[in-house]
């Protein structure tokens, strides 16, 4: 098949999304049970686990404190396309209010309600409501409106984990074609992990589509490395070594093949969708602070909630060594460039590329291949994470401004 | 022949091995090369790098045509390239790291 009739394929490609009031389409349609303080965790994981439906999720937030990064990160959820009604679970005395994110998703036009432990009577009588909500609300959503969705509709979100040496000559080299073809679509991909582009400063800064662009990219990097340095920990770990990855630089190489090679259309932060198509940074390192909290990417589901924060519909975890977890909001797809061990750990690993790495299949027909795969989960199919209930999420303290650079930075 | 190594780009000095190298046997390279074999001085493990050439202390490693860290000893042409015998330009623990397992040895758990 010729290039162009691989590409008219691809646009063709279509299937029924979920239509929501803000304008976005949705692949799936899910109820999700937000607890708002480690307090009402027990309560909401039990309402989730006694519905026992794969469209009934959690998420929640387990500070009393507030803190604005992890407010918003919950809010982003809410207002998530692949998102129908929303559940919150409080125990009363904490600094995050279920009624707000109640009042947010009523706004956004999803179902909505909230509770309060201390006031239902405590536990028991707290999870029955709970329950027989989420199970009204599961027969309303039956109704939600669909509408066509393509390709070019799709936000999807790309991190690595568990590198070895395939990530950067197989699975990212993969992820990387098949976000150029998604962005000559007209569809948008989000990459982030700017703490593994040590070393690739000028490389990442020209690659900025404006002066604007290149500005905020190099702010972006010069943070970055400010952070690693005054941590003195970079984005490298015991398995990397022993799958033969030997430095920062080397990682970074390989992880920066995955954003391909179209021009970046901005820089964005955490639970901040991309203003318009195309490709996009996603900053998920914390900014200067008084407090100084925040670990930047303690583990590879804080990365993932970071994209579906953005409004990513699928996100593509790529492991060389393998990886089991998926995502709560958005199917997660785990490919892998290392055909061991792919064979090792087949009923998690979803995708193999490394048919290119032995010169069988290009690199080309690879990315076609797996936008196929896309379209097939955006359709309803369900990922293998997914479907063993693999619905992992990661909402820590953290400190960012919604903006570039911060606020309390250019003081 | 059995055993072959990948060379990202043509200005590389090492490659990245395809499969389990044993040591004193010749691997083919594929990928963006002028040179068709290489002697394995060592053995290289899976995933692991073989230097093209001879390496001298402080010269940049480069892969993937950018550099990747620079030389912390003298290197051979067709030995194994990992923590011993390289470091990381901006992460200056690595060089801490034990070169098989890659456990910290700069950091006392108890």
């Amino acid at each position: 098949m010729s290039r162009t009739d691989e590409r008219k394929r691809l646009e063709e490609l279509s299937w029924m999304g979920y239509q929501r009031k803000d304008g976005r389409l949705g692949i799936r349609n899910r109820v999700l049970v937000i607890y708002t303080v480690k307090c009402a965790e027990f309560v909401a994981q039990k309402i989730v686990e006694r519905a026992d439906h794969l469209d009934v999720e959690l998420i929640g937030f387990p500070g009393c404190t507030d803190n604005q990064y992890a407010v918003n990160m919950l809010i982003s959820m809410i207002r998530h396309p692949n998102i129908g009604a929303v559940l919150a679970v409080g125990l009363g005395c904490e600094y995050i209010q279920p009624e707000w994110l109640a009042d947010i998703a009523t706004k956004e036009g999803k179902l909505s309600h909230w509770v309060f432990i201390q006031k239902e009577g405590g536990t028991q009588s707290t999870i029955e409501k709970g329950l027989a909500w989420v199970e009204w609300s599961l027969k309303q959503l039956q109704d939600t409106p669909r509408a066509e969705m393509r390709l070019k509709d799709l936000v999807i979100g790309a991190e690595c984990g568990g590198s070895d040496y395939t990530s950067g000559l197989a699975g990212n080299a993969v992820v990387g074609r098949f976000y150029d073809k998604l962005v000559d679509l007209g569809g948008t991909a989000i990459f982030e992990e700017i703490v593994e582009a040590i070393g690739l400063r000028d490389m990442l800064v020209n690659r900025g589509k404006s002066e604007e662009v290149r500005q905020q990219l190099s702010y972006t990097y010069d943070k970055m490395l400010d952070y690693c340095k005054s941590v003195r920990q970079y984005s490298i770990s015991p398995g990397n070594f022993a799958g033969g990855l030997t430095t920062i630089e080397e990682k970074s190489m390989g992880a920066l093949v995955k954003s391909g090679s179209r021009p970046i259309q901005g820089v964005t932060k955490v639970a901040v969708p991309p203003t318009k198509p195309g490709l996009w940074l996603l900053d998920s390192t914390p900014d200067p602070y008084w407090m100084q909290f925040g670990i930047t990417n303690p583990n590879d589901n804080e990365g993932l909630m970071d994209l579906i924060s953005c409004g990513a519909h699928i996100v593509f975890l790529v492991t060389g060594r393998g990886s089991v977890v998926g995502s709560a909001v958005s199917p997660c797809i785990k490919i892998t460039g290392n055909h061991a061990t792919f064979e090792r750990m087949a009923e998690d690993m979803e995708f193999d590329a490394s048919l290119i790495l032995t010169g069988e299949m290009s690199r080309d027909a690879m990315a076609d291949e797996l936008a196929v795969h896309v379209a097939e989960i955006a359709s309803g199919v369900l990922s293998k994470s997914e479907a063993m209930g693999h619905k992992e999420f990661y909402i820590p303290y953290k400190y960012q401004d919604k903006n570039i650079p911060p606020k309390a930075c250019e003081q | 022949m059995d055993y072959r190594v990948f060379q990202i780009d043509e200005k590389d000095n090492v490659a990245t091995a395809l499969t389990e190298i044993p040591k004193g046997t010749t691997a083919e390279i594929i990928g963006e090369t002028e040179t068709q074999e290489i002697y394995a001085v060592d053995a290289i493990p899976v995933g692991h790098k073989i230097a093209l050439r001879d390496i001298q202390k402080d010269e940049p490693i480069v892969k993937y045509g950018v550099v990747i860290g620079s030389a912390s000893a003298d290197i051979g042409r067709g030995t194994w390239v990992h923590l011993h015998v390289m470091h990381s330009n901006y992460d200056e623990r690595s060089s801490h790291l034990d070169a098989v397992t890659g456990a910290p040895k700069d950091t006392k758990y108890e």
